[in-house]
């Protein structure tokens, strides 16, 4: 095992990627990204990789898709406004049944938003990220190691249940550094016979398609995929539950606000108040159980986005009892602090 | 001898053929296929040249030629 | 006897969807021609369009895949880069082509993608069932072109061999046509010369195949033909609009 290194956020992401076994990256540059493709124009052609700059981000999901086809592990990265121009090839990879990987580091919307964080996207990542029946596994990472380290989980589960993988980050985990410590390159990739490399006369034709023209036989299909997904609710959600056990308030964010959450939580406990947190690393599957369990303790919850709340909706239905949870958000791209997380703990602890 | 086979079933009576033959030996056959199309028929088989120039024109891969 | 002519193996042993006259099957047709010629099938990708030729996927027995509507030149791009040795084939509508996928294509073009593209004009939207397309001809009449398409309103027609040859990285491109059997055969040669581009490693090479559609233009196979060469041809002129290595010249230029 590798030395921790000092590296950002974007530039940690690409790298995992590549140890990963990803060697097609197609994109478009936009703020606050920029890095991830930089890294791999500068990183891809040296170890035989290909990076290309598409003319659109609807070219570069495409080629993702075309890279997919051919059984390569392919990725694209964007942020907000570029995700929602590639939300038709998302869809067209999940209806195809192609795994890929989709890196979303949010800024503020809607329409042209702005350049600063933001989690405004959690909808369009775990509800409708396009047309059609359909998921996207989505892992949130809180900081630039779990990052690296859920880069090779993306790649690993959009190839075992073959859909797209988003991996939902922010303008703070693209640009901040933190030391990590870099896994080992992958040296085995999953074989692909559903793949089209060409049939080298030893096989059937391959057909990678999501048209079905037959109603009972789209409707079959979707059911098939839908069965993936609940096997995906039933062993792949991922949380972190801390000081949970003896909590009267517990404090639900993800990603890099909920690094912001722990320091409001620390200050919490030292003033004597029992606060937890729960932080979704999978959006969806969303950990609704580990909610479900607090509830049965806990006697209320705040949720912190920066958003105007979209998560909320998620936690209210786990919880069960939505005048319990409250909720604190900034948005637009501002980021909230910990004083400002703080004093909604203590006004909720007043309320309770 | 010169042989066009065509796939009746699969002939959509287009008539491209008919035109494309120098020999004008093709027309539509009276009959109906199951697809309900008048698929084309060689009028004169001892006539053709085995040129496949119907063949080249059928947008439905429907004509065979031999000789 | 010996067979003189008979369905070229690359093309499944199936009947295909298209209309009566339409000429996609004779496209279909050639492109398995050539591919059997070549004898490539085993290491070929074909992508398909949206539009009427959207079930060719069903009908070539080389792998395909069915790509978003416009999009298949940057699906054939992924695809390519990912198995250089394969040969990348698209099968694109003037639509998909020249409409929702211009970007696609013409990025495609000017990276001097080495993919093959075959290009159906038929001046209409044919699938859903006979709308304007980037190519319909001023003054013809199309259910979202009611009165005539009128220029200085709909604008005017998109000449794409023109267009693309301008390029750099434009290879090769060809207007053919097939409503003739001298045309059919000139269509197959061109069709041959941008496979066999590919595989030399040339670069992006499309040809464009002046098509009918005699559903959505109210005409029987027959008259389509006519409309084809009397209305069509002139507008479209046949002939190799550009015939170049973009990347030997390239090449040179460095020495």
């Amino acid at each position: 095992m590798s030395d921790k290194i000092l590296m950002k956020g974007n530039e940690a992401l690409a790298e995992a990627a590549i140890r990963a076994g990803c060697r097609f990256f197609f994109g478009y540059p936009i703020t606050p990204q920029t890095q991830l493709p930089e890294y791999m124009a500068k990183k891809m052609p040296k170890i035989g990789g290909t990076f290309l700059q598409a003319e659109s981000e609807i070219a570069a999901i495409n080629m993702v898709l075309g890279a997919a086809s051919a059984g390569a592990r392919a990725m694209t990265s964007s942020s907000s406004p570029g995700i929602s121009l590639k939300a038709e090839g998302i869809s067209y990879l999940a209806g195809s049944d192609l795994p890929a990987v989709i890196v979303n580091i949010q800024r503020g919307g809607p329409g042209l938003g702005g350049i600063q964080p933001s989690q405004a996207d959690y909808w369009q990542a775990t509800k409708g990220l396009a047309h059609g029946d359909f998921r996207v596994l989505s892992l949130a990472p809180a900081g630039i190691q779990e990052a690296v380290d859920l880069m090779g989980t993306a790649f690993d589960l959009a190839d075992k249940y073959r859909m797209p993988v988003m991996i939902l980050g922010d303008g703070i985990l693209g640009q901040m550094m933190e030391p990590v410590r870099l896994p080992e390159p992958v040296k085995e990739l999953p074989a692909k016979p559903w793949a089209t490399t060409g049939t080298k006369g030893a096989r059937k034709h391959n057909i990678i398609n999501s048209l079905y023209i037959q109603p009972e036989e789209l409707e079959e299909m979707v059911r098939a995929r839908y069965e993936r997904y609940a096997a995906i609710e039933r062993d792949e959600v991922r949380v972190e539950t801390w000081l949970c056990d003896d909590a009267d308030i517990i404090v639900t964010a993800y990603g890099s606000t909920a690094r912001i959450c722990r320091n409001a939580i620390r200050a919490a406990r030292a003033n004597g108040l029992k606060v937890g947190m729960i932080r979704p690393i999978t959006l969806w599957p969303f950990p609704a159980k580990a909610y479900a369990e607090a509830a049965k303790h806990a006697r209320a919850f705040l949720d912190v986005e920066m958003s105007m709340g979209q998560m909320i909706d998620d936690v209210r239905l786990s919880v069960g009892n939505s005048e319990n949870v409250h909720f604190f958000g900034r948005t637009g791209g501002v980021v909230p602090t910990p004083a400002e997380i703080l004093e909604a703990i203590n006004k909720i602890s007043q309320e309770v | 001898m010169p042989k066009v086979t065509i796939n009746e079933e699969r002939c959509r009576g287009c008539e491209l053929c008919t035109t494309a033959c120098p020999k004008h030996i093709i027309s539509l056959s009276k009959k109906l296929n199951a697809a309900g199309y008048h698929p084309a028929e060689v009028t004169d088989q001892s006539q053709c040249l085995a040129c496949a120039m119907c063949a080249r024109m059928c947008p439905h891969v429907a004509i065979t030629v031999e000789k | 006897m010996s067979v003189v002519f008979k369905k070229p193996d690359a093309l499944c042993d199936v009947t295909m969807h298209y209309c009566p006259g339409c000429t996609h099957g004779i496209v279909h047709r050639l492109v398995a021609e050539v591919i059997d010629e070549l004898g490539i099938v085993g290491n070929t990708v074909g992508v398909a369009p949206v539009g009427c030729a959207v079930f060719a996927y069903n009908y070539f027995e080389c792998d395909m895949i069915e790509a978003a509507h416009g999009r298949a030149p940057a699906v054939a791009t992924g695809c390519k880069r990912a198995n250089p040795d394969n040969i990348v084939f698209t099968y694109q509508g003037d639509g998909d082509l020249a409409a929702i996928g211009t970007a696609e294509t013409v990025h495609a073009a000017a990276r001097g993608e080495n993919i093959t593209v075959i290009f159906i004009n038929n001046t209409i939207y044919g699938m859903t069932s006979g709308q304007m397309a980037p190519t319909s001809l001023p003054g013809q009449v199309t259910t979202t072109s009611p009165y005539g398409r009128d220029p200085k309103i709909a604008g005017f027609p998109i000449r794409v061999c023109e267009m693309l040859s301008t390029l750099s990285g434009t290879a090769y491109c060809e207007r053919v046509s097939v409503d003739c059997v001298k045309n059919v055969m000139q269509a197959k040669k061109a069709i041959r010369k941008a496979f066999e581009n590919q595989i030399a490693g040339k670069g992006f090479s499309l040809v464009e195949v002046l098509s009918t559609c005699p559903s959505n233009w109210g005409l029987s196979p027959l008259e389509s033909l006519e409309r084809l060469r009397r209305d069509m041809i002139p507008y479209y002129p046949l002939g190799v609009y550009c015939d170049k290595e973009p990347f030997a010249a390239l090449e040179e230029a460095g020495k």
